[in-house]
């Protein structure tokens, strides 16, 4: 069914969401885990991966679980996750839909991804799938680009909220609630959309150890990148990767003239 | 045995994260109160942690021995109490019956194991019986549909928590060692069955244990677990070959939780302008503890294997037991000492585990125990 038809359909019956099919796509990246204390290469080429443990992006849990809750609601009816990467990325599938999506995508590729390349490869996802929403983490954690939620809703030409603090589907709109500089702002927009989590939108679950085994026996399809007809070759190149410059020493000083001193004219932040 | 090492790897990265992010911050509190908050062992339930070895048919994880060690290495990262709330579920409180209960009692009782509605008891040692488990006093007679139980149980884990009590009592008067005995399934609850007052411990705060008391009390004989008597010692046997390499696999967790917060201490921790891990006599206490980790860490994997493999595995789980447990203790000390008089101090933590790992050369058969059985295991096996 075509996502027009769909919305049509959605509109027929206003009371019973439960009778319209609603898909969900969620994006899920295989990154460091949070815990890690990265190190750079001695070589500035990138960031050392040999034996550092890695897990789902903290952001695209928020956007399983945010799905998964809709599932729960009764407002979607499935929620598929989507993970592009090494083959490694299967075990970040399986904790997606150990958490509760019904089937997992491996876009399975060994080449560098950069933003744009992902972005291409969900726009070929969502042609295929027809996702009434898309839901991503604002960023990933490891390279905090930012970027492939907004690029996806381009390349689609669907609107997009990102940080999202909040989100309701009903009758064919999305009601998103963004985190904002200034504070919060709400926009409604039409679906099919894309929307990106922010931290404050859920707290995810634990996956249960009974789902983690049950997860198992879910389906997983690998796809190769080309059989999107998507080339992945990276736009980019970097450049170096270099640490962050050590924290010197503080000073203690003698009084407030001369900390005010100090920091007008060697820290010049006043 | 592992059956599939996706599915492994996601089930210890979530006990992994649970540890740290529930039960590790939760450590003091637990101590200080002597309690596990409600809303936590209501999380525990949820997680799953109660059905970890109760089979699939059963509602539980079903894992294979290999899987449960590796899964309780990193549930031994957290202070071990929490553990032992689930851990008789999984090892002396339901093994009875996973491995000897009929058909009836599996249906039964497992399926509210797994979720940690009810939790399992083993009630094995007495006042008078400890080590010397098969001179046990406690009697069951039967009488018609039933049997009556007398006698007193003792340190019984989880005993003022347990919804039922795998019971080992003498049935045939007659024969005074382990062919007299049979084991049962009681329910608390049932008339005739009084708890003493919790026991006041060395450490292990938040996990209890206390007397279980049978005065007539009186069980229908459907509660004997395998519908067969005389073989409850030998059931007992069966359940502690298993809880022996378990008790191992929390020595070596909680080893490598105190090396961790040792080691950490050691790079952090200034003594004579410069971190205390670069002096030698600290680096070697580090050194001895980690490769003595490394051995029981294999011995308990090698253990796990061949039982999952079907073999006797009584020698090699009192090995690992053994060793691990000593092990552990040997860390403990060497811990303490690396954080030097902030080890004394009961707001680092590190003394609390010294306290809490002196149980593990106690409980599921003493370090001399282990020494018996390893040694007549090998007599037997030598004279055929």
């Amino acid at each position: 069914m075509g996502s027009q038809a769909r919305l049509e359909k959605h509109k027929e019956s206003k009371n019973s969401h439960r009778s319209i099919a609603l898909k969900i796509l969620v994006p899920v990246k295989r990154v460091v885990d949070y815990n890690v204390k990265v190190r750079v290469k001695a070589d500035g080429s990138g960031v050392d991966l040999a034996n550092v443990k890695m897990s789902m992006n903290p952001f695209d849990e928020i956007a399983v679980e945010e799905a998964v809750r809709l599932k729960e609601a009764g407002v979607a009816t499935e929620v598929v996750a989507v993970s592009c990467g090494v083959a490694q990325c299967q075990e970040t599938l399986r904790t997606a839909m150990a958490i509760g999506a019904d089937r997992g995508i491996l876009v399975e590729t060994d080449a560098e991804l950069q933003p744009l390349a992902v972005a291409k490869l969900l726009k070929a996802l969502c042609d295929k799938e027809q996702p009434t929403v898309v839901i991503c983490g604002k960023q990933a954690i490891d390279d905090d680009a930012n970027q492939t939620g907004q690029m996806l809703a381009a390349l689609m030409g669907w609107p997009q909220a990102t940080f999202a603090s909040k989100v309701a589907l009903a009758d064919g709109k999305a009601t998103v609630t963004r985190e904002i500089d200034g504070g919060l702002e709400t926009l409604e927009m039409n679906l099919p959309a894309v929307v990106t989590t922010d931290l404050r939108l859920n707290e995810p679950r634990y996956a249960t150890l009974p789902n983690i085994m049950k997860a198992k026996k879910k389906p997983l399809e690998t796809v190769k990148p080309a059989d999107l007809s998507i080339d992945v070759a990276p736009r980019l190149a970097t450049i170096k990767v270099s640490e962050p410059a050590k924290r010197s020493a503080g000073v203690i000083v003698a009084d407030v003239a001369q900390l005010v001193e100090k920091l007008k004219n060697e820290a010049k932040v006043i | 045995m592992i059956r599939d090492q996706e599915t492994l790897n996601v089930l210890l990265d979530t006990i992994t994260r649970f540890v740290r992010e529930r039960l590790v911050p939760n450590e003091a509190l637990v101590a200080e109160k002597d309690r596990i908050p409600d809303e936590l062992v209501a999380e525990m339930k949820e997680l799953g942690l109660f059905g970890l070895s109760i089979p699939e048919e059963h509602g539980g994880m079903g894992l294979t021995m290999e899987e449960e060690v590796l899964a309780t290495f990193e549930i031994g990262h957290a202070s071990p109490c929490f553990r032992s709330l689930f851990a008789t579920n999984n090892g002396i409180g339901g093994q009875g019956i996973v491995i000897d209960g009929t058909a009836a009692q599996k249906a039964h009782y497992l399926p509210r194991l797994v979720t940690g509605e009810i939790i399992g008891s083993f009630a094995l040692t007495e006042p008078d019986s400890g080590s010397d488990a098969a001179s046990l006093r406690t009697t069951a007679v039967r009488e018609g549909d039933s049997y009556v139980l007398n006698g007193t149980k003792r340190y019984i884990t989880n005993a003022p928590e347990a919804g039922i009590f795998t019971v080992m009592a003498r049935t045939d008067p007659s024969r005074k060692g382990a062919d007299g005995i049979s084991a049962f399934i009681v329910e608390r609850g049932t008339p005739g069955l009084s708890l003493g007052a919790p026991d006041e411990k060395m450490g292990h705060k938040g996990s209890h244990t206390c007397d279980v008391i049978f005065e007539d009390c009186r069980v229908p004989a459907a509660n004997l677990i395998g519908e067969r008597e005389g073989i409850g010692f030998k059931t007992a046997m069966k359940v502690l070959d298993k809880g022996r390499i378990n008790i191992a696999a929390i020595s070596v967790g909680v080893a490598e939780r105190m090396l961790e917060d040792a080691l950490r201490y050691a790079c952090e921790r200034k003594q004579f302008g410069k971190p205390i891990a670069e002096f030698q006599l600290v680096q070697a206490m580090l050194a001895d503890s980690k490769a003595e980790l490394y051995a029981a860490r294999c011995m308990v994997i090698d253990a796990a294997r061949k039982r999952d493999e079907g073999r006797d595995v009584g020698t090699e789980a009192s090995c690992a037991k053994m060793f691990a447990s000593e092990m552990c203790g040997r860390v403990a000390d060497r811990a303490v000492q690396i954080f030097g008089g902030a080890g004394y101090l009961s707001e680092y933590g590190i003394e609390r585990f010294y306290r809490d790992v002196r149980l593990f050369r106690l409980f599921e058969g003493t370090t001399q125990i282990q020494q018996l059985v390893i040694a007549r295991n090998m007599i037997r096996a030598h004279n055929g």
